[in-house]
């Protein structure tokens, strides 16, 4: 038996360079600012602490990242990923595993730690950011104007520290400019400015446009719904903007493009994790139990999430088509039309593209949300739709969901399990788009014929857990639903072996080709045999 | 009749590429023998290890339960000995095995030319697993090896290079050729290479060789002179990369015909009929086109491996690679090449070369003058389609053609800088 199946490098990680210590302690005290601010130390005027706070922070990380970049060549630099203690599970991962977990614990939990008054006052740390909040809205702040800020601080910074690392890759520049751009704007400063119009009589609900169904679980809940109706025009346009984001621009973009146009180009999920967790995308898990996993787990959710939906809008519809045209009878007709509608698509068409297990749960879950729904039509059962109160159901979903999986081990996580937890096992939106890159669209990754040497870089740096070496050595190319297109395992490969394309729809899925250099007679061989 | 036994001696990728095929294909008992690792691993990436980019899990393309699920049976010894007549062979551990039919894929070792020293502690190649512990013992960081001199430049070579690089370890670069790699590129990429690799801090001597590796009482290196100035360089480590050579020790002994390497027929068979011979252990008798007898390339092991999996399934089919082509990477730099271009023209050929003013990105394409047919392909700083130039091969199509035809061949990343019309316009004007 080999006794050392774990070697690895012992090399010390380089020690921190003079720049780099300087840089890493003007960013923490930036955050000491803020801790401080959580237990009501604030030494001078909130607005100067704030600005010197954020400020702090930002000079920091992009301090740090370009005392790091700029001594080296560039290219592929990932030395000591699997030495230094934060990136590769020691303890500073750990510890800051625990932090951002605990951060977002008292977050969704406990905000009134954070300083959250409602109808009153804030005070500590948001009360810091409500002249901040002022200049955007006009309110003031809440837990979330904290979290939005912060967030779009670690998506600017770590995205300008991402553009030094590729700087040799122009895909990686203009997709990393292109989730700063979107975080910046459509997440953060767009809904505070159209907060702005707000009057006694008019309001808009909070609404980042790029945030969609079923990403955007909330949408069509009853307050919003009704803010969006009571807004008159401008706000049922938004209404049916989300709608047909998730029917229509959806599907066509994800055709042309593959689902990276959503999930690595524009998504806030997928922005923060390609810019502050991009140090641990090596750590996703690999192995075929872990795919075996995803799958399951991820369309459970999709379901999940489904059926909440649909069980939130039926319970604020009425049953009289006097009133309104949409009843709750015409709403889940259609809901079965569209789902009946795509799983004959899939299987008329589709089936020879899907594994068998995927077949199987594919009928499982027709034929489950079908029972439910037809319960409406049975006297008796109305009033619990799907067995479950509706409200049961919305809650829980936010809570388990919303909160817990996306947000404390989504990203809490981080250190631990890889940058792409929730993208690759719980999202719902990412599910919806794969399984549309999958089976409809021109997106795939090409093997360049026969020059792939195995080494594993591409699956080592695969944040979804894919293993593209599988694919590559086989000269297959890669058409996984799971797939983000974040491109770095064309990056990392040291013999131009992938390349991320949009081409014809034909021989997309080569499985049964072989490899390029064998001659014509053993490729006809092998077919045949 | 009871099951026939295939033994396979390696698990490198020739020895497993041949069993997967032979599993694909069959229900044999296979056995694949290795002393150097439990399970098959990409040697490719052994240097990825040293820089930290990944685990030695990380490099094993199967998971550990693969093996057992396909019914492969694996044994980790050392083969000794062989009797071929009696279908045995013999392991370090005493235990012999029967075979019905054998397939050797026992790879490569570093060469070493007689140097005196060159068995002293501290000097290595870099090939097996058991390199790489080696080096992390040899030169785990810049103190334990405070210089590090690499004789022979290839491909390993400038791994090496940029894996000590990467742990701040001082490197001279002893380099026979009169620019870097110039045994196989033509100059100008040679060159270009030259100073890329002295960029990165590299003390690279080019016309240089090794007279001796100079060694202390506990027979451990602490200088090497160097032929042509009698310099005396101290160093901790001696990595020696000046090419590999068939790892055949233990055939020699037995009546299995070897040269350099284990001869075969294009069938991949020795002179004995249920022996074979695959990967770089390999010595061809019959040329194939410009291939050298021995090719210690990745991708001709894993052929090999395809092709006798075959014949040893009932379907015997010849050895036949299609167009050479290959790839690596000098620090930065990717390098990929298709067809031949050879580092002189040959007779009747002729070379167009282009570069990028300041970058390190070029092309150079070998065609024949006359008809101008064209015959290969570099490519430094751009990635290219393998499917395009084979076709271009296939086809015997013109040089004209294929710069016509370049921006189809084009793979690198969307949102890339392209060259094409600079390469065709620079095209054009030199055949004016």
């Amino acid at each position: 038996m080999s006794t050392s199946a774990n070697i690895s490098a012992t090399a010390s990680a380089d020690n921190l360079n003079a720049q780099q210590k300087i840089a890493l302690f003007i960013g923490f005290s930036g955050l000491f600012i803020l801790v401080l601010a959580v237990f009501k130390i604030v030494v001078v005027n909130q607005l100067v602490a704030l600005l010197s706070s954020l400020i702090f922070i930002s000079i920091g990380i992009i301090w740090y990242a370009k005392s790091t970049y700029k001594g080296q060549s560039p290219g592929v630099k990932n030395n000591f990923i699997y030495v230094s203690n934060l990136t590769n599970r020691g303890f500073w991962a750990y510890l800051l595993g625990l932090s951002l977990t605990g951060f977002y614990i008292i977050l969704y939990f406990y905000p009134e730690i954070l300083g959250l008054v409602k109808n009153g006052q804030n005070t500590r740390l948001i009360a810091l950011f409500d002249p901040l909040s002022r200049v955007l809205s006009g309110n003031p702040a809440s837990q979330w104007f904290v979290y939005g800020t912060l967030y779009t601080i670690a998506i600017l910074t770590f995205g300008i520290k991402a553009l030094l690392k590729y700087r040799h890759n122009s895909y990686q520049k203009v997709r990393t400019l292109s989730v700063i751009f979107f975080q910046l704007s459509f997440a953060f400063i767009i809904p505070e400015l159209m907060a702005r119009l707000n009057t006694n009589n008019f309001s808009l609900p909070y609404y980042d446009l790029k945030n969609i169904w079923p990403l955007n679980y909330y949408n069509f809940e009853q307050y919003r719904v009704d803010q969006f109706i009571n807004a008159g025009s401008i706000g049922l346009a938004l209404l049916i903007f989300g709608i047909i984001s998730i029917f229509i621009i959806t599907p066509i973009l994800t055709f042309k493009y593959g689902k990276r146009w959503y999930c690595s180009w524009v998504c806030g999920c997928g922005g923060l994790a390609e810019t502050a967790g991009d140090s641990f995308r090596h750590l996703s898990n690999k192995s075929i139990n872990a795919w075996r996993f995803e799958r399951w787990l991820i369309h459970l959710v999709t379901v999940f999430i489904t059926l909440a939906t649909i069980a939130v809008v039926y319970s604020y519809l009425g049953d009289d088509s006097s009133k309104y045209w949409l009843t709750r009878s015409t709403f889940l007709i259609a809901v079965m039309s569209i789902l009946s509608l795509v799983f004959a698509l899939i299987m008329i068409f589709k089936r020879n593209a899907l594994q068998k297990d995927a077949i199987y749960a594919a009928i499982a879950f027709f034929i489950i949300i079908g029972s439910l729904i037809s319960m409406h039509f049975i006297d008796g059962y109305q009033q619990q739709l799907f067995l479950f109160e509706a409200e049961t159901l919305r809650s829980s979903y936010g809570f388990l969901i919303g909160s817990i999986f996306s947000g404390v081990i989504g990203t809490g996580f981080y250190p631990i399990f890889g940058n792409r937890v929730w993208c690759r096992f719980g999202c719902p939106m990412a599910a919806i788009l794969g399984l549309q890159q999958r089976l409809f669209s021109k997106f795939r990754i090409t093997t360049n014929g026969g020059q792939c040497i195995s080494c594993g870089n591409c699956s080592t740096y695969c944040e979804m857990g894919i293993d593209v070496r599988a694919y590559a050595q086989k000269g297959e190319n890669i058409v996984r639903s799971s797939c983000v297109g974040c491109g770095i395992c064309a990056n990392v490969c040291p013999r131009g072996v992938l390349k991320l394309e949009n081409d014809n729809l034909d021989h997309r899925i080569n499985s049964e080709d072989i490899l390029l250099g064998n001659d014509v007679d053993l490729k006809d061989f092998l077919k045949k045999s | 009749m009871t099951q026939e036994h295939i033994v396979i001696i390696g698990n490198g990728i020739a020895g497993v590429t041949a069993a997967r095929h032979i599993r694909k294909l069959s229900d044999k008992k296979v056995t694949i023998i290795s002393s150097e690792s439990e399970y098959f691993f990409s040697r490719t990436a052994l240097m990825y290890v040293y820089m930290g980019h990944m685990k030695w899990q990380h490099l094993k393309p199967y998971e550990d339960h693969f093996w057992r699920k396909n019914n492969f049976n694996l044994v980790q010894d050392h083969v000794i000995d062989i009797f071929p007549e009696q279908h045995q062979i013999e392991l370090r551990s005493k235990r012999k095995i029967h075979f019905d039919q054998l397939i050797i894929a026992t790879g490569s070792k570093p060469n070493k030319f007689g140097w005196p020293g060159e068995n002293a502690n501290g000097v290595q190649g870099l090939y097996s697993k058991q390199d790489l512990e080696l080096l992390e013992k040899n030169a785990p960081d810049n103190k334990t090896c405070r210089r590090a001199v690499i004789v022979g430049g290839g491909l390993i070579g400038v791994e090496l290079a940029e894996m000590l690089h990467t742990r701040k370890i001082p490197v001279t670069f002893l380099v026979r050729e009169s620019n870097f790699w110039n045994n196989v590129l033509p100059d100008e990429e040679a060159k270009m290479l030259n100073k890329h690799i002295k960029s990165h801090g590299i003390d690279l001597r080019l016309n240089t060789n090794l007279e001796k590796i100079l060694v202390d009482e506990n027979n451990r290196v602490y200088a090497v002179k160097v032929k042509e100035s009698d310099e005396i360089i101290n160093c901790d480590l001696v990595g020696l990369t000046a090419g590999v050579s068939p790892n055949i020790e233990f055939v020699k002994d037995s009546k299995i015909e070897t040269n350099r390497g284990i001869l075969v027929n294009r069938y991949l068979q020795t002179n004995y009929k249920h022996i074979y011979a695959i990967g770089d252990c390999a010595e061809q008798r019959e040329n194939i086109g410009y291939r050298k007898p021995i090719e210690a390339v990745w991708y001709t092991g894993r052929m090999m491996g395809e092709t006798v999996a075959q014949t040893i399934c009932g379907k015997p089919m010849h050895y036949n690679p299609g167009h050479w082509f290959n790839s690596a990477k000098f620090f930065d730099i990717e390098y990929q090449t298709y067809g031949w271009v050879f580092n002189q023209p040959k007779e009747g050929h002729e070379h167009f070369f282009w570069k990028h003013p300041e970058k390190d990105i070029c092309i150079h394409i070998n065609y024949e003058k006359r008809s101008r047919k064209f015959i290969g392909f570099n490519t430094f700083g751009i990635r290219m389609r393998h499917v395009f130039f084979n076709q271009c091969l296939d086809a015997s199509a013109t040089v004209d053609d294929v710069v016509k035809h370049l921006h189809l061949a084009n793979f690198d990343p969307e949102l890339y800088k392209t060259y094409e019309k600079s390469i065709q316009q620079a095209f054009k004007t030199q055949q004016i």
